[in-house]
């Protein structure tokens, strides 16, 4: 033992790592197991063991291997592997250093993207919430998609044939290979910081899972998500589901479909704008009869007939002011009445029975002068008359034929004054003073000296 | 309205959906129904006309350094 050369620790751990260096086998080794202790370290490299029934081993995959890794590791996950042996010399540990892992059983993609969809839901960067309206005619469109192909031509196509007064702007970018996330995610950033337009369209035509797979990026997602400008999806056919479309403000089944919901039609617009003109119309029409309607009411109301009412009222007030003029009279006649009446009670109270008698002796003595000037009227005429009748009866015949005179009448009874009023033997009376003697003619003689 | 020309046409057609409702609504005084009228129909027309003048507006791309530039819809590849 004493000739014999020992090694230090680290000489045989370099020994060993260099025979396995040299091994070809494990240079390149393809490996099945499922994990567990699966550790994702800070700087980014993953530790794990991979294991079957009867055996385990460590494994590392480095930052470096595992950044294009789509999935993540899971414990209890079942993984095909390749990778290299080696040996970590401070542990004296040999390791398996992943350098690809995939899902066994299905697709690492598929795994990725379900792992990524979990992951994003928890998150709640689907939820409707967060979900920002389409404005339903925008003016300005970014098309985020490869400027070559199918996708590009269909969405512009359809554009142009459903709205043409929409401006649009390609923002080119890589839809696939690994730079496409990148040039997507750069993209989104540029539109939102030009902020002009009012949505984004994020797509590309149909593909394999591979060739879709930007649009499963968690940095596509979340640039889709952190977009203020809201952002139709549209990746590939109708059957393709990204998680572009789970967090998209709106996920259109294909370009076209995209270019549908990104613009409105302009013939549907145009009939809508029509139909806008006929409602306003209509409106108006409306207003027209309600406000007609309402004229009629008013002209109808109260206020209207008011005039008349003015009229009818003012008639009323007039009847009333007849009546009350009438009982006013009336009133007024009444209490003259008794004015009268009360006058006439102290009338009869200031009965003028003295001015009576005095008035009645006045009377008395004016007809006592009266009858006595009468009086003395007729005594003065008497006296005159006998007067005169004294002086009358100086010529009173009779008086004459107490003198000796006497008239002769004829038996006609007239006064005979001529001898030629009698013949011989007419009877003739003759007055005298005291009677009368009825005589004969006997001769009548007429007196020639006459 | 001088300003209508500035109107964007989603801007047009909200203002007339707005005064179409407003009108609809029924309760607006007449003269102000008669401007709302004639401000609509002067709208609609406004739409109509940015509808009917298919001046396709030009599709651009934008390049490298961020400037836009015509760009033509190649066909299929």
């Amino acid at each position: 033992m004493s000739e014999q050369r020992y090694l230090t620790v680290a000489a045989l751990t370099k020994y060993l790592k260099r025979k396995m260096e040299l091994d070809p086998h494990l240079r390149n080794v393809w490996l099945r197991g499922e994990i567990s202790n699966f550790k994702l370290h800070s700087r980014g490299h993953m530790y794990l063991t991979i294991k079957d029934d009867e055996a385990r081993m460590q494994a590392v995959m480095f930052a470096g291997n595992n950044k294009n890794l789509a999935f993540m590791p899971e414990n209890g996950m079942n993984v095909l592997v390749r990778g290299e042996v080696n040996v970590f010399e401070s542990y004296g540990q040999y390791q398996l250093y992943i350098k690809e892992m995939e899902p066994d059983g299905i697709g690492a993609l598929y795994m990725a993207f379900e792992q990524l969809k979990e992951k994003l839901e928890k998150k709640g960067m689907f939820e409707a919430r967060y979900k920002k309206p389409i404005p339903s005619i925008p003016n300005r469109i970014g098309v985020i998609t490869s400027p070559t192909g199918a996708a590009v031509r269909d969405i512009l196509t359809t554009i142009s044939r459903r709205f043409p007064l929409v401006e649009t702007v390609v923002l080119p970018v890589l839809v696939q290979g690994p730079n496409a996330p990148e040039s997507i995610v750069q993209a989104i950033e540029k539109a939102n910081d030009l902020g002009s337009f009012d949505v984004l369209i994020v797509g590309r035509g149909g593909g394999s899972i591979e060739e879709l797979w930007s649009f499963n990026e968690e940095a596509v997602a979340e640039a889709i998500f952190n977009s203020r400008i809201p952002i139709i999806s549209a990746v590939g056919h109708e059957t393709d589901t990204t998680i572009s479309d789970f967090v998209a403000d709106l996920r259109a089944p294909t370009p076209t479909g995209a270019a549908e919901l990104a613009v409105p039609s302009r013939i549907e617009l145009m009939e809508r704008s029509g139909e806008l003109g006929r409602r306003l119309q209509r409106a108006l029409g409306n207003l027209h009869t309600e406000n007609s309607k309402m004229l009629k009411r008013l002209m109808a109301s109260y206020a209207f007939r008011y005039p008349e009412q003015l009229i009818t009222q003012k008639d009323q007030q007039l009847d009333a002011a007849v009546d009350r003029l009438a009982l006013a009279f009336k009133n007024k006649l009444d209490k003259s009445r008794n004015d009268l009446r009360q006058i006439d009670v102290r009338l009869m109270q200031q009965h003028p029975e003295r001015q009576l008698q005095s008035a009645e002796s006045d009377r008395k003595a004016l007809a006592k002068d009266l009858r006595q000037a009468m009086q003395r009227l007729m005594d003065k005429k008497q006296s005159e008359l006998g007067l005169q009748i004294e002086k009358l009866s100086l010529l009173n015949p009779l008086e004459i034929m107490k003198r000796g005179f006497s008239v002769p009448y004829g038996a006609d009874g007239e006064i005979i004054r001529s001898v030629r009023q009698v013949e011989q033997g007419e009877r003739i009376s003759v007055k005298l003073a005291d009677g009368q003697a009825e005589c004969q003619v006997l001769e009548t003689k007429e007196d020639i000296n006459g | 309205m001088a300003e209508q020309e500035q109107l964007s046409f989603e801007e047009a057609m909200k203002q007339l959906e707005d005064i179409v409702e407003k009108l609809e609504a029924g309760d607006v005084p007449l003269e102000k129904a008669i401007d709302y009228y004639q401000e609509g129909m002067k709208l609609s027309k406004l739409c109509n006309d940015k509808l009917v003048s298919v001046q396709d507006k030009m599709v651009q791309i934008m390049n490298e350094q961020g400037n836009l530039e015509p760009f033509d819809v190649q066909g299929e590849e």
